[in-house]
């Protein structure tokens, strides 16, 4: 075998979300797609375009509109031994398979005394910034990582976003992957030959001195452009993407945070009860004695999100809001 | 405020003795007050509060022995403390033979005053007391590195008062052993870890010493110059041009000290020394020099001096004085990079002017850490040390 640079090829966040989608059902045989529009259509975001054609109607499933249904006939599939990926359109429509995400997904392992698991993935998009209006724009991940016996992911580049799903179909429990709406259109460069991630650590996107900036999902380029522009002024900022929401990587955010000593939690979820709270509250209790600076958060503001343009980027964390707050922290 | 707490004066401290009360229930308590005595391995030492307030009542009797971070008095800054604060539970018998080491206690908030909890923790660590640093954090806070930097100095409040009534028997010299152990692990550190450099130097003195006597004629005996404190006063000087002999070298790092406060060797009768700081030497004119010096070796022969002067030293000077012997290598004293050492001021011939001439001579010596500073730096410094003694009138 000859040594060779891995080849590099152009893709977008959708073709890497697609690329991934298509592996797992090469791969794995029990593997099938349910969904709202997922196969004619080619899904809402036109993830699973061309996949019908590809692999055939009984494994690119079009559902009806009804998400207590199909997730919950995803959730059966999956305890009957099969390796179903639910596509649920938006997580705004979650709410409506929320009891069989909590109430069945997530507790026959235990309530079968581990006879039983569900070993599904649901995919859904989340997030604001396309001008959807207040009943489509929210950020609903946080909820999920309050719930015990799922995996909530939050891929935020090419890699994961191909990745995470293979890990992700491997684990023997409930999966959600969130993916932000503003990124399936982001292109870039990835490795021909890019496969499975790890889905339980967090990782350090840009290593940094003076604050640790915590972030994950659509958020992330946010930040790290933020990032960028702190250094010109002398703040060093470190960006860490979690990556996983549920369960948290404490020991790499700690790390990150009794380095810097300062924390900034920059988080597309509406501020009360929210993940970044959970953050917060975990570095006070793991790192308190290392701290500078009160910890800091920047979340979409508590509000319906709106439909003008100019009010919902207000009302959502931005670049701008990221350097004052990092600014503020290290007294600069 | 509330707990006065045993500090902890050096990391090798693990508790100390209680001798005296200098403050009674009642008292008004200033910042660098100092409100009680306690006998260390270093000697019996003043401690000093650090923040205002009415002492309470104490909570350690004359005679115990307590671990370092134990609560000895209450001293009350206006907020009364929210609970009750019992007796030291852990306090050992006086003559214990070793007391186990605590880890520091961090204070609690100080009003008015921000923080961090990383810099709160840190100043426990050091026995640094935060009221004395300037904060570069958000609003004016306290942060980690504020206090990493810090340079502990003389307390920008009134001198301490010298108490008036120094006790007869509580106040002996500390066992020799104990001494001897504490000179015993700083010397056996410094010549573990600094890898030392040496310079010595022949100085000519004789236009100084000429210039004391003169001056000294008009003065009465108590107010007399000694030749120590132009030693002291040069060097002050001297280290004001060459900075990077001044300071501490501390987690793999020299950090400069922008104050000079330089530690004077002094021995101590029954066996040991120490190096208490004169605070400012550089601030001080030579009268001042002289008194401080004075009261200094007369605290520390009576075995009693401040906390702030034991851990604040910058560099160390020893001086043989008129022990006879030529040339001192002395031992850097850690953290600091730096000491200076004074021969004997003795008559030798010396080569002046293409003739050889009868000159008072003193031979000083510079122990230089190789970490911090090189030979050549060393050889700059030591040369204007020595350049600042021919001109006395001017120091």
């Amino acid at each position: 075998m000859s040594e060779r640079a891995p080849e590099q090829v152009a893709t977008t966040y959708r073709e890497a979300v697609r690329a991934g989608l298509r592996e797992a059902l090469q791969r794995e045989p029990r593997a099938f797609l349910m969904g709202e529009d997922i196969g004619r259509y080619g899904g809402c975001y036109a993830v699973t375009k061309g996949m019908l054609d590809e692999f055939g109607p009984e494994r690119i499933r079009d559902t009806p509109l009804s998400e207590s249904g199909f997730v919950g006939a995803g959730i059966g599939a999956a305890m009957a031994g099969m390796r179903p990926i639910v596509e649920v359109m938006t997580c705004n429509f979650s709410l409506l398979c929320l009891d069989q995400i909590l109430n069945n997904a997530a507790t026959i392992r235990h309530m079968s005394g581990g006879q039983f698991s569900v070993p599904i993935v649901i995919r859904m998009a989340t997030g604001a910034g396309r001008q959807l209006a207040a009943q489509h724009s929210h950020s609903l991940e946080g909820w999920y990582a309050h719930i015990p016996g799922i995996r909530v992911l939050a891929p935020a580049t090419l890699e994961d976003g191909r990745g995470m799903l293979w890990t992700a179909m491997n684990d023997p429990d409930p999966v959600l992957i969130f993916e932000n709406i503003m990124l399936y259109n982001m292109g870039g460069t990835i490795d021909a030959a890019a496969g499975a991630v790890d889905i339980d650590r967090a990782v350090v996107r840009r290593p940094g001195r003076d604050v640790s900036l915590l972030t994950y999902g659509g958020s992330l380029w946010k930040t790290l452009e933020a990032a960028a522009t702190l250094k010109e002024q002398g703040i060093d900022a470190e960006v860490i993407d979690l990556r996983t929401l549920r369960p948290l990587d404490d020991a790499t955010i700690m790390e990150s945070v009794r380095k810097t000593r300062r924390a900034v939690i920059v988080d597309e979820g509406w501020r009360s009860g929210s993940i970044s709270a959970e953050i917060a509250t975990r570095i006070v209790e793991q790192a308190f004695w290392s701290l500078d600076a009160p910890i800091t958060r920047v979340c979409t503001e508590e509000v319906p999100i709106p439909y003008p343009k100019h009010l919902e980027d207000a009302a959502l964390p931005s670049r701008e809001k990221i350097e004052a707050a990092v600014r503020k922290v290290v007294g600069r | 405020m509330g707990e006065f707490r045993m500090p902890s004066l050096g990391s090798d401290m693990e508790k100390g003795t209680l001798v005296e009360w200098l403050k009674k229930p009642g008292d008004t308590v200033r910042p660098g007050d100092v409100v009680a005595v306690i006998e260390t391995e270093k000697g019996a030492i003043e401690i000093e509060a650090f923040e205002a307030g009415t002492f309470e009542r104490s909570l350690v009797d004359i005679g115990q022995t307590v671990p370092v971070g134990t609560p000895i008095a209450v001293i009350n800054g206006g907020v009364r403390p929210s609970a009750p604060i019992a007796a030291p539970a852990a306090a050992v018998p006086r003559q214990a033979a070793s007391a186990p080491p605590m880890a520091p206690r961090i204070a609690g908030p100080v009003e008015g005053l921000k923080v961090s909890p990383a810099a709160r923790k840190l100043a426990a660590e050091r026995g640094i007391d935060v009221t004395q640093i300037r904060g570069s954090g958000p609003d004016g806070s306290i942060v980690f590195t504020d206090v990493e930097s810090y340079a502990p100095g003389v307390k920008p409040t009134a001198q301490a008062p010298i108490p008036s009534a120094p006790s007869k028997e509580k106040r002996a010299t500390p066992p020799d052993m104990g001494m001897r152990s504490i000179i015993a692990a700083a010397t056996a550190r410094s010549k573990r870890e600094i890898p030392h450099y040496y310079l010595s130097h022949e100085v000519d003195i004789t236009r100084a010493l000429k210039w004391l006597a003169k001056t000294n004629t008009r003065r009465t005996p108590d107010e007399r110059l000694l030749p120590a404190v132009l030693l002291l006063k040069a060097l002050a000087r001297a280290l004001r041009k060459h900075p990077g002999f001044n300071g501490f070298y501390e987690e793999n790092a020299f950090r400069l000290s922008d104050r000079i406060h330089i530690g004077v060797a002094i021995a101590i009768r029954g066996g040991g020394l120490v190096a208490p700081a004169i605070h400012d030497t550089d601030k001080l004119s030579l009268d001042d020099l002289m008194e401080r010096l004075r009261d200094l070796v007369t605290r520390v022969r009576q075995g009693r001096f401040r906390s702030s002067e034991i851990s604040d030293p910058t560099i160390t000077l020893t001086s043989l004085g008129e022990r006879g012997v030529d040339t001192v290598i002395p031992v850097i004293y850690p953290p600091q990079v730096a000491i200076l050492g004074a021969g004997t001021p003795r008559k030798q011939p010396m080569i002046a002017d293409g003739k050889v001439r009868v000159r008072d001579v003193i031979t000083l010596s510079l122990a230089g850490d190789h970490r911090a500073s090189d030979g050549h730096s060393g050889a700059l410094f030591l040369v204007a040390w020595a350049n600042l003694l021919q001109h006395p009138e001017e120091l």
